[in-house]
């Protein structure tokens, strides 16, 4: 991140204001495009922005689309994605985005204005302890207070947001130390003696998970968003080809391992797939590749991989042991520690085990019901076939968002983006819409529910004012889903708030000024999703308006374990004419 | 067992046993604004007692230290030490628990006092060491340092004759070089 352009460096040793040292210091970081919206406290650095077209500024329409998007860059490029807003109203609605990249361990730097310093603490117009409010939520945050101290703090938010277990980092810009002035130097690196991230592994200890996976009859590998996070697909591939290992992945492991693999067994945890589910409970050795045994992952802790000797590769010290004590803890970087533990492993004989899997996906599939009314799971089914995995496809929160996890083959890392941990509805258009500033080279498949679309579907208006060549789907199907469904299964069906009286989301789309279309019937679905990737000038919108109330299986309920696990309940085909409206589909990962 | 057993947050507070203890941490961390607010904060936020919590200066300018006083079994003073370590201003963190320390206390208390009680406290200040720091015809305030137990010890021996106010610094703590008894 520290390619030094030209205009970062050349003006050293004039005077400048506050303003123009930050925007230089953005410049010399390397930053391309900065997501934000003005205010008062911020205006002088707006104003620095006039000059500086190094620098792309993207105009959001809410704060917390700006942070969005920016996990969404920060995702699909690997580096950090950077904000910029005013004090108060506009730092506050910064915060539901910086909750949810503290959560997914997402790189971004948030620059907040404040007021001037003789005013902080005086209840100001427009002022917010956002430093305060942030604490808990970011990796570290900063108030500046001398000018002097502006470049060094830049750098230094930059570095410990990428480094280590990356994560949000703030930094709170007060008005007055924006327009003071000092030299401008920007540090070609930082050290901050008490910040170390560990990333080689210790040699002992991978040394010690070598002998234990070296006594591995039923070995599982159990990926996270660490592995992607690290660009370690290649070394964890060669991992699972030497020892003929089966991987699952979590949610945000998705695409770290390719599903076209025959060791894929997709996503694990509580819509995991059944084959995966069941052999985590079976395995002996359990390898965690950067993945943090979270709750929806492990079911009831007491039973999760119960019989396994489990090691624990992870940058975060304290990842490890915090919810399931594991045998083999190695502290590093996953790519780091796989090289090394590739040096050391030999194949393994899992060809029994590796059949027990195979028969298990055949008893087991996946399985949706398929007629003319749209399921959105053909819906994911088919964008997966049609794009043969090549899209980056960003979710929201809900129903769709596991569907999409299930049923879209996951291919390469990077793919799949969506809030996991803060599970934050409205993330999908904005995170959508900041990997498309960042990658180019995918067609960027936003996918939303009709509830968590509303959410922040202001940011349609910036997606067409740069003619973002995104691909915004909603599925539609009247319901707060996810909520739905489990009034449904476990509170008696007793629907509480969950209908929505929505409006014509075709309509509303071209307001906007975007291309849009809606899909009624299964037979149309294939044809609109080609005309939408087809589709290069600016945005599309395709509104799949699906069955109602379908549910995602299969679903481990909260707590329980997978003997507990509710697979979808044979459907009755019934006939008509002879013939039944709908048919059995089934999907099988690897 | 490999699940790992969080105590009750709220609730009766479980016996000291060999797992669940007091533990005395020590913490070097970068004196900067808001470095306290972030350890005290990751306390709350987590659900980790604080017995006591001290702080201040070292011999290093810029950097203060933290003494804090926690209970909770390993698998919870593990992620304690670990969760500190984590905050980028900490600099280090020692568990004393594991090795040998000097712990001291300072209080202040100001007892009731009458003309036939005087002598009595003035006797306990005696045996205690305790230093008179202000008087008045009504009361006494005494000054005692020591062991926590030591300052448990003499409030307890205060108590009959009235506590009006009371201070306690908590815990502060070093590591002894010489690691047999003083
Ligand atoms: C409605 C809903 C349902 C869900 N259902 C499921 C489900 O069925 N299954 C599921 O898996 N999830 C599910 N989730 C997501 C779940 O809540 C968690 O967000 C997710 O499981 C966490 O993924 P992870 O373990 O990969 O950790 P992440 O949050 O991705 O954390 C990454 C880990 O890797 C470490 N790390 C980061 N970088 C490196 C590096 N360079 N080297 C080493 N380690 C590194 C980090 O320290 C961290 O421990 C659901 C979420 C929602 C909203
Ligand atoms: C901001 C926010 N509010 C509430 C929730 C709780 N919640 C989780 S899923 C869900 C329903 C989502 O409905 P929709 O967006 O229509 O997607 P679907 O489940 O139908 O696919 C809700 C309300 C949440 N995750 N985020």
């Amino acid at each position: 991140m520290s390619t030094q352009k030209a205009t970062g460096t050349q003006k050293q040793g004039r005077m400048m204001t506050g303003a123009e040292i930050f925007v230089r210091s953005l410049v010399a970081e390397g930053v391309e495009v900065v997501f934000g919206y003005p205010g008062g406290a911020t205006i002088g650095i707006y104003d620095a922005l006039v000059d500086l077209s190094d620098i792309k500024h993207v105009l959001v329409r809410h704060e917390q689309g700006a942070t969005h998007a920016a996990e969404g860059y920060a995702k699909a490029t690997g580096k950090p994605g950077v904000v910029l807003v005013t004090s108060g109203p506009g730092a506050t609605n910064t915060v539901t985005g910086i909750a949810d990249a503290f959560m997914d361990s997402i790189p971004i730097v948030v620059f907040t204005g404040q007021v001037s310093l003789p005013l902080i603490g005086n209840d100001a117009f427009q002022e917010a302890d956002i430093v305060g409010i942030t604490r808990p939520i970011t990796k570290h945050n900063y108030l500046v207070r001398d000018v002097k101290e502006l470049a060094k703090t830049v750098k230094e938010a930059f570095y410990i947001a990428s480094t280590g277990r990356p994560g949000p980092v703030l930094v709170d810009l007060p008005k007055d130390v924006m327009a003071h002035k000092t030299t401008f130097h920007y540090p070609e690196s930082v050290e901050v003696r008490s910040y170390k991230p560990v990333v080689e592994g210790h040699p002992k200890q991978i040394k010690k998970a070598a002998e234990v996976i070296s006594t591995a009859k039923r070995p599982v590998l159990y990926v996270g968003g660490g592995a992607i996070q690290s660009n370690a697909a290649p070394e964890l591939r060669k991992l699972a080809e030497t020892l003929q290992c089966p991987v699952t992945t979590t949610l945000h492991g998705l695409g770290a391992f390719p599903e076209n693999s025959p060791l894929a067994m997709g996503m694990l945890g509580m819509h995991g797939t059944w084959y995966s589910n069941v052999a985590v409970s079976y395995c002996d050795v359990l390898i965690a590749v950067g993945a943090r045994f979270d709750d929806r992952v492990t079911g009831k802790v007491e039973a999760f991989a119960a019989e396994a000797q489990k090691i624990h590769i992870d940058i975060d010290p304290s990842a490890i042991s915090k919810n399931v004590k594991v045998d083999v803890p190695i502290v590093g970087d996953v790519k780091r520690v796989l090289k090394q533990l590739n040096e050391m492993v030999q194949r393994l004989d899992t060809k029994d085990w590796l059949a027990t899997i195979q028969q298990w996906k055949k008893e087991h599939p996946l399985r949706y019901r398929s007629g003319d009314a749209i399921r959105a799971q053909y819906v994911i089914q088919k964008l997966g076939e049609i794009t043969g995995g090549d899209a980056i496809v960003v979710t929201d929160v809900g129903q769709h968002q596991m569907w999409t996890a299930q049923f879209f083959k996951w291919i390469h890392p990077r793919s799949h983006i969506t809030s996991g941990g803060l599970g934050t509805m409205g993330f999908s258009l904005p995170a959508a819409m900041g990997a498309s500033f960042g990658r180019k080279d995918l067609p960027v498949i936003s996918i939303s529910g009709d509830g968590g679309f509303q959410m922040n579907s202001q940011e349609m208006a910036t997606v067409v004012e740069h003619k973002l060549p995104m691909k915004i789907f909603v599925i539609n199907n009247g319901f707060l889903g996810m909520v739905r469904q489990w009034q449904e299964l476990f509170w008696r069906r007793r629907y509480s708030h969950v209908g929505l009286s929505n409006p014509n989301f075709v309509k509303l789309a071209e307001a906007y000024g975007c291309t849009a279309y809606r899909v009624e019937h299964s037979s149309d679905v294939e044809d609109v999703i080609r005309k939408a990737l087809a589709h290069k000038d600016g945005p599309v919108f395709v509104e799949f308006v699906v069955e109602q109330e379908d549910n995602v299986y299969p679903m481990i309920p909260s707590g329980q374990t997978v003997n507990e696990i509710l697979d979808m309940p044979d459907p009755v085909l019934k006939p008509s004419n002879g013939v039944p409206e709908e048919s059995l589909m089934t999907v099988v990962k690897g | 067992m490999s699940h790992i057993e969080h105590p009750p947050k709220s609730g009766s507070e479980p016996k000291e046993t060999e797992h669940y203890k007091r533990h005395t941490i020590s913490i070097l961390v970068e004196n900067k604004f808001g470095a306290f607010n972030r350890i005290a904060g990751m306390f709350a936020a987590k659900g980790y007692n604080i017995d006591s919590l001290s702080v201040g200066p070292t011999e290093e300018e810029d950097v203060s230290r933290m003494t804090i006083v926690t209970r909770g079994d390993d698998q919870i003073i593990e992620q304690i030490t670990k969760q500190l370590n984590k905050l980028i201003d900490t600099l280090k963190v020692v568990d004393l628990t594991f090795e040998n320390f000097v712990d001291r206390e300072l209080v202040l208390v100001k007892v009731q006092t009458t003309q036939s009680t005087r002598p009595e406290i003035m006797q306990i200040a005696e045996i205690f060491r305790a230093k008179i720091v202000d008087i008045s015809p009504r009361s006494v305030t005494l000054e005692s340092t020591g062991s926590q137990q030591k300052v448990d010890a003499i409030i307890k021996m205060l108590k009959p004759f009235g506590i009006k106010e009371l201070a306690r610094t908590g815990r502060v703590a070093l590591k002894r070089e010489f690691q047999g008894e003083v």
